[in-house]
């Protein structure tokens, strides 16, 4: 169908050469816009605008408690992310982060329960390797039917976390429930040799997070000094010349996915592990899909992906300080996040490409 | 587990005290500091149902001792890692009273009980106590044997649709204690489960019931907390009971009643008891006697016999006559589990995972 459409319209333009500055100063950007545009939403609701930046992003750290619980909440967003980030780099769109999550929870929580009160020292190595044993395994699945069927890893990757859940469901509900629990779902708690250690007393900081940040380091080495790194980022910038480099798409795929399940497995057991001890129905608050932001926040550098787990895992804090403090409705910190992304989103397109308004009558094509 | 069993039934019945104090006495005079009380939620405050309800009771403490105490609630706290957090910020920021409202927050509330031994805890439908944690729930139960006679009255298809939550002890009691009355005024009718793994939400509530209604179903009961199965039985003409509070004003022609959850009586008294420093742990489940659940409205649809029967049968739970599984039960199997004379106890209550009979389908193990 074709109409005619006059006047003026805006398009969008590539620009030539974008600056590099730009490109990381657009998180920094976003943030600045959220805070001001977040302070006139406070001030609508009738509360002092420095008051409320102030439970929201300073007093939870205030602490050594708050650092450390700060951590422990950016712990399973940053390792998802920096998984993703790999297959993101080589356009694999793995989107189940959180059902190899929970995979990796629920293989590394077996061997705990079947260990038992063993207080041998190979359960808990024993436990990290199931864990990241599992993620990988379910994240094989996407990539079997990626490059044998060529099946979207987008929608197999995201209908297995269902399956995941589902899984652990069943398990708590039934065999792994745990037998003096008026069968309610939820598994034994973890003996104590099957904890990570904590890090300091009086907090909650576990190993996890000094692991969580070895592997970011490894992950940018890995990105940045070695041939697979280079390969990922030939594949997923122009294909083409990855085909004629005669790098192998199909064990990218591979090694991105297995990487990524891996490393979200890895998240999952840390958390059943660490802060709660047990196998239950609910193991993450969608940890394995707020990483895909954290990644594109981070911008797919394991680095930025560091600066942006904690700086969501502050905004979740913030979002539990303002509701005790202010009373202020769990939605407004709902708002504030979305506003983040919003703004996020809008400077780096507005970064990467220029608005032409074309002022001109043009037949256009319309559908 | 056998001694934990002990204690706890024991504490069940020990329960009384703490209900039989349910009363608006004034605040002690002498309390010169406000008395911070902190809430802990697992669903938004706007569900309609079980996270609405405890809101209801925080607001209660607030008319009840105004200037004297102040609430704080926490709303949508996922049942992992964060509600440790959320506890113990509450504990470290002052609140001496602290309520946790869903079972996932059992562990995290003895956790950070631990380390605040001079804050008192309050953790709904769990089963571990300690000094300063004491569990409550209520015997919804017994609002489902009267949805229950009422259902087996109304249907004409005989079948009715169940949409459970989780197969917990809590929810199979409210399936069983249901059905078992059902069948007592209607030997032919049967009860179809649908488990929809959520506690909320409307979406998949809503499937389910209209499955269910495809199914034959023409009464709709729920164990989940949004009012998407009581629209959805309106849309399709059939009958619902709504869950935790009332719901009529989402289907008014078709919401039987409900059974709503009451706790602004329990709320109330233990804040007082903290007032007056007489609070002390244990274990209250109450029932519709100590006023910790109630009916809804009944729909003006019932018949003047159904409803003379629902209100006897209510006032004969309340003075103790009728008990929700009296003897002769019999499970799925045909096999006996309470011989006639017999009630079932409260650790069989607590801890049940069997169908009784008319039931259809399997329980998810």
């Amino acid at each position: 169908m074709m109409r005619v459409e006059s006047g003026v319209r805006p398009r969008l333009e590539a620009r030539i050469g974008t600056s590099r500055t730009m490109v990381y100063l657009t998180p920094v950007l976003a943030v600045i816009l959220t805070m001001a545009c977040g302070s006139i939403l406070f001030a609508a609701l009738g509360h002092h605008p420095p008051a409320v930046l102030s439970a929201f992003f300073i007093q939870p750290i205030s602490s050594v408690y708050g650092l450390a619980e700060l951590t422990v909440k950016a712990t399973p967003l940053v390792l998802c992310a920096i998984g993703l980030s790999f297959g993101f780099r080589a356009n694999v769109w793995n989107i189940g982060a959180e059902g190899q999550l929970t995979l990796g929870a629920i293989a590394g929580g077996g061997v705990a329960l079947w260990a038992g009160d063993d207080a041998a020292a190979w359960v808990l190595p024993a436990m990290i390797l199931a864990g990241l044993l599992g993620g990988a395994a379910w994240a094989a699945i996407p990539a079997f039917l990626k490059t044998r069927f060529n099946a979207n890893e987008i929608l197999t990757s995201l209908m297995l976390t269902y399956v995941a859940i589902l899984l652990l469901s069943y398990l708590v509900h039934g065999p792994w429930k745990d037998p003096d629990g008026y069968s309610f779902p939820q598994s034994r708690m973890f003996a104590d040799s099957a904890l990570l250690p904590l890090l300091s007393t009086g907090t909650r900081l576990h190993l996890g997070a000094p692991i969580t940040l070895f592997l970011a380091l490894g992950a940018w080495w890995v990105m940045a000094r070695m041939f697979i790194g280079f390969q990922i980022k030939v594949v997923g910038l122009t294909p083409a010349a990855a085909g004629l480099a005669g790098f192998s798409v199909k064990r990218l795929i591979w090694v991105t996915l297995l990487t990524g399940g891996a490393l979200s497995g890895l998240a999952g057991l840390f958390e059943v592990a660490g802060p709660i001890g047990q196998l239950q129905p609910t193991i993450s608050p969608g940890y394995g899909f707020t990483a895909i932001i954290v990644a594109f926040l981070g911008r797919l550098h394991p680095l930025g992906i560091l600066v942006a787990g904690l700086f969501i895992a502050l905004s979740y804090l913030g979002g539990e300080t303002v509701q005790i403090q202010l009373g202020l409705p769990l939605a407004v910190s709902g708002v504030f996040q979305g506003m983040l992304l919003f703004f996020l989103l809008a400077s780096d397109v507005l970064v990467r490409y220029r608005i032409r308004w074309d002022r001109a009558a043009l037949p256009q094509e319309a559908g | 587990m056998k001694t934990s069993l002990i204690k706890h039934i024991a504490l069940c019945f020990g329960a009384a005290i703490t209900a039989a104090g349910f009363s608006l006495a004034a605040p002690g005079a002498a309390q010169a500091e406000t008395l911070k009380v902190g809430f802990v939620y697992v669903g938004p405050v706007g569900d309609h149902g079980w996270t609405y309800r405890h809101d209801v009771g925080r607001k209660a403490i607030d008319k009840a001792f105004g200037d004297k105490v102040k609430t704080t609630l926490v709303e949508s706290v996922k049942e992992g890692a964060d509600a440790e957090r959320v506890i113990r910020q509450l504990a470290a920021s002052g609140h001496k009273l602290i309520f946790t409202t869903s079972f996932g927050f059992m562990n995290p509330t003895l956790k950070v009980a631990k380390s605040f031994p001079d804050v008192r805890f309050e953790h709904a439908t769990g089963y571990k106590q300690s000094a300063n944690v004491a569990t409550y729930g209520a015997r919804f139960y017994e609002g489902r044997h009267i949805a229950g006679l009422i259902a087996g009255k109304m249907t004409k298809s005989n079948v009715i649709g169940y949409i459970g939550s989780f197969p917990i002890p809590e929810v199979v009691r409210g399936i069983n204690a249901f059905t078992l009355a059902l069948r007592q005024v209607n030997a032919k009718a049967t009860v179809k489960v649908v488990w929809v793994n959520t506690w909320y939400d409307p979406g998949k509530e809503g499937a389910a019931a209209k499955a269910l209604i495809d199914q034959g179903a023409d009464v709709i009961l729920q164990h989940t907390d949004s009012p998407a199965a009581v629209q959805a039985a309106q849309e399709r003409g059939v009958w619902a009971v709504g869950q935790a509070s009332d719901m009529t004003h989402f289907g008014p022609r078709s919401h039987l009643t409900a059974i709503v959850d009451v706790w602004d009586g329990y709320y109330v008294a233990r804040a007082k008891a903290v007032m007056d420093g007489t609070w002390k742990s244990g274990d209250t489940w109450g029932g519709l006697k100590q006023g910790m659940l109630a009916m809804a409205p009944y729909n003006t649809a019932i018949p003047a016999d159904v409803r003379a029967m629902a209100e006897k049968a209510q006032a004969d739970i309340m003075a103790g006559t009728l008990h929700a599984f009296a003897g002769p039960i019999r499970d799925q199997m045909g096999v006996e589990k309470v011989s006639a004379g017999k009630n079932l106890d409260d650790g069989a209550l607590l801890s049940m995972n069997w169908y009784v009979e008319g039931v259809q389908g399997k329980l998810p193990k």
